[in-house]
């Protein structure tokens, strides 16, 4: 398939669409409303399943059901709605059902603003509900990143009945720029054996539930649930590197920051300067133990963020306490420009400089 | 001979009397023994014989421990349900 | 002899046969409940497994147990069920219902989950018309937590967060499901039915029946909202606690069909 100009929000749509999902729940919110618009439009033309929901509570606990049922399903949000769908999304969790959710990341706290940022971090990577457990966390740099990313998220979501977020910033959402479609996949009708079908002559009912009533039980499902978490990391730590083989100074930036921290690498290295990008595609599992051999010869790194700073502890945890960490980035929705990322790496280099 | 006749679950059985309430026949009592879960099952005065097997125990029973058998004339049954 | 006479003797002589008149559902699970003694929550299990039963749904049937003394509820019933968060059932039964639509989807609510926390999920819900029924037991408290006041709670009535009663000046008014879901154009079936004694059992069944005939139908949304005790919560004993329900709580929730769409009617008259 060719190459088209294509929206973001209006991409990833297309191509869950395209990735087979079967049902979409969800409830307007900016900068993520073209998804559910471009799904309200096309599911039913296709046969497939799209509601509104009444609130993102509702849409949360609808993909949950639908989860259940064994359904290639997905939810998109923003910010806040993420917010509000957080106990359904400990639920899921928990039940070991599979389902999709994007977050297209606004400015916060609380309403904040509209403005594209990755003030959610934390949220998504490490508070994604109440309780010991990961989504697996995927962000996108580009549009074909994106759609890429949309049929592995379904994948990952079935292969370990888990949870996949695809996390990214409003301005990834909200541009445009030349992508390809992948070709259309089928909605898989045959349900999985746990999933909730009616029994229709199983010897066996089924059964989703997250409570496990005792200490005894629940201890033995977190475990269960740790192992399987620690299989994800094992296995589907994803990253992206740029320049960084002789590297003397790293960039460690994902979605849209990564873009404009790429810009300035490459006008750096103009300059003669050192430097190189680090992106890590999955934020959880976050590829601590590549950018630890890293930082066995790279003594200086720098977190680019649309934040106040929240992706640098686990660039700190990941490269230990003799290498510097330093900080460029602010919250509220303001995209650092190229020269800011290019005069915080000059003076890092005049310093490392200094020092040797 | 009485009319109908109940078989009681013993162990499923909370002795909350919902099934005493119901009964037309005053013919439940609860057991002054314990079952395994510590309450007093209730159990039919069988020698009173005056069961009817009118259900309205089951009907009662929240915990749907109470199975009940009704005599029937033969007569009035359609060969299809001598199997009963 | 006549031949006549002769056939009466020997009818007489056939020993009276024995038929099993009632016995334990087979939509039940055979795990014994969790409830107390007398809580007419498993009166309410035991009429929806009849109705299972009798309908041959056991195959089809999807049970959403809420959060509340009936979070168990999917170990009490031998179809395929799954655990909601607090108020959300309706909400996943929609999801299950979506993309299950030959299944047959039903939540199980209390009026904690259905009237406090989740009645935006089951107002929506009703609003969809979503070809699921609901099952809802108001027994005018919260019975896991240890019996607090309910949006259903009665004027007076004394919970452990209403002390000295229910005063209406500081927590308003219970709420009457049944009467506000029969205002939705989506609602197919909405009534209000007692557990109180045997006769309100019947009836009680009848229309849990008429509710899985609505979904069959595909009529749109069914509640039956089913006027249930708590012996332990309001410290009585479960004979009392009936009498109590039947003097206090039918005259603040009156039993009663409060909207029944013609097609079902029409089958009624058939029946």
């Amino acid at each position: 398939m060719a190459k088209e100009l294509l929206k973001g929000n209006v991409a990833i749509a297309e191509a869950a669409i395209r990735a087979g999902c079967e049902a979409y729940f969800g409830y307007p919110i900016t900068p993520q409303t073209e998804i559910l618009e471009h799904l309200a439009k096309r599911m039913p033309e296709l046969g497939r399943v799209f509601l509104q929901a009444e609130s993102e509570v509702a849409a949360v606990n609808m993909v949950y059901g639908a989860a259940c049922a064994g359904a290639r399903v997905m939810t998109s949000s923003s910010s806040p709605g993420i917010s509000l769908m957080q106990e359904g999304i400990s639920y899921i969790a928990s039940s070991e059902v599979p389902a999709v959710f994007v977050d297209v990341m606004r400015g916060g706290p609380g309403l904040g603003n509209i403005q594209p940022t990755q003030s959610d971090y934390n949220q998504v990577t490490k508070t994604a509900g109440h309780g010991d457990f990961h989504p697996i966390v995927l962000a996108p740099a580009t549009i074909q990143e994106a759609i890429d990313l949309m049929a592995l998220s379904f994948d990952l979501a079935e292969k370990y009945r888990t949870l996949v977020f695809m996390a990214l910033d409003g301005a990834i959402g909200q541009m445009m720029e030349p992508a390809e479609l992948p070709p259309m996949q089928e909605v898989r009708r045959e349900r999985p054996s746990w999933a909730l079908t009616g029994k229709q002559g199983r010897d066996h009912k089924n059964i989703v539930t997250s409570l496990y009533l005792g200490a005894e039980p629940l201890t033995k499902f977190n475990a269960k649930l740790q192992a399987k978490l620690a299989e994800i990391e094992a296995n589907e730590i994803r990253y992206d590197e740029l320049l960084t083989d002789d590297a003397q100074l790293l960039i460690t930036a994902y979605g849209t920051a990564a873009r404009v921290a790429q810009t300035a690498v490459k006008r750096l290295r103009q300059e003669n300067i050192p430097v190189g990008l680090f992106r890590p595609i999955t934020l959880w599992p976050f590829p601590t133990e590549r950018l630890g051999q890293l930082a066995g010869r790279v003594p200086a790194f720098l977190s680019v963020e649309m934040n106040a700073g929240q992706m640098i502890h686990d660039v700190r945890e990941a490269v230990g306490r003799t290498v510097t960490v330093d900080f460029l980035g602010q919250p509220g929705g303001v995209i650092p420009l190229p020269e800011e990322i290019e005069d915080k790496v000059r003076q890092m280099w005049l310093k490392l400089e200094a020092v040797a | 001979m009485a009319k109908g006749r109940i078989v009681i679950d013993v162990e499923r059985c909370k002795g909350c009397e919902l099934c005493r309430d119901a009964c037309p026949q005053d013919v439940l009592m609860l057991s002054d023994k314990f079952n395994n879960k510590g309450y007093r099952p209730v159990f039919l005065l069988e020698h009173d014989n005056e069961c009817t097997g009118c259900a309205l125990c089951a009907i009662a029973c929240p915990d749907a421990c109470i199975t009940v058998y009704r005599q029937v004339p033969q007569r009035r049954l359609h060969p299809a349900q001598t199997a009963v | 002899m006549t031949a006549l006479a002769f056939q009466r003797s020997e009818k007489k002589i056939l020993k009276p046969i024995e038929k099993l008149v009632y016995e334990r559902p087979h939509s039940l699970d055979e795990n014994h409940t969790h409830y107390c003694p007398g809580c007419t929550h498993g009166i309410a299990h035991r009429l929806i497994a009849e109705v299972l039963d009798e309908l041959g749904l056991q195959e089809k049937a999807i049970l959403v147990a809420p959060v509340g003394c009936a979070v168990l509820a999917y170990n009490y019933f031998d179809v395929d069920g799954a655990e909601a968060a607090h108020g959300r059932a309706p909400a996943m039964a929609t999801g299950l219902k979506r993309v299950n639509p030959d299944s047959v989807v039903f939540t199980y609510q209390g009026d904690g989950d259905l009237a406090s926390i989740g009645i935006a999920e089951v107002i929506h819900t009703a609003v969809r018309g979503e070809n699921i029924t609901v099952i809802f037991i108001n027994n005018a408290i919260y019975g896991m937590t240890g019996g607090q006041m309910a949006p259903t709670t009665i004027p007076g009535q004394v919970t452990t967060s209403s002390p000295n009663g229910r005063d209406t000046a500081q927590t308003g008014y219970p709420m009457q499901i049944a009467e506000l879901l029969s205002g939705l154009p989506g609602t197919a079936y909405s009534v209000r039915r007692s557990l109180h004694d045997t006769r309100h059992i019947i009836q009680a069944k009848k229309a849990i029946r008429t509710a899985f005939e609505a979904q069959l139908q595909e009529l749109g949304f069914s509640i039956v909202e089913l006027l249930s005790s708590c012996p332990t919560n309001w410290g009585m004993t479960p004979i009392k606690a009936l009498d109590w329900a039947r003097d206090n709580m039918i005259p603040q929730y009156p039993l009663g069909d409060y909207k029944v769409v013609d097609e079902l009617k029409k089958k009624r008259r058939n029946r």
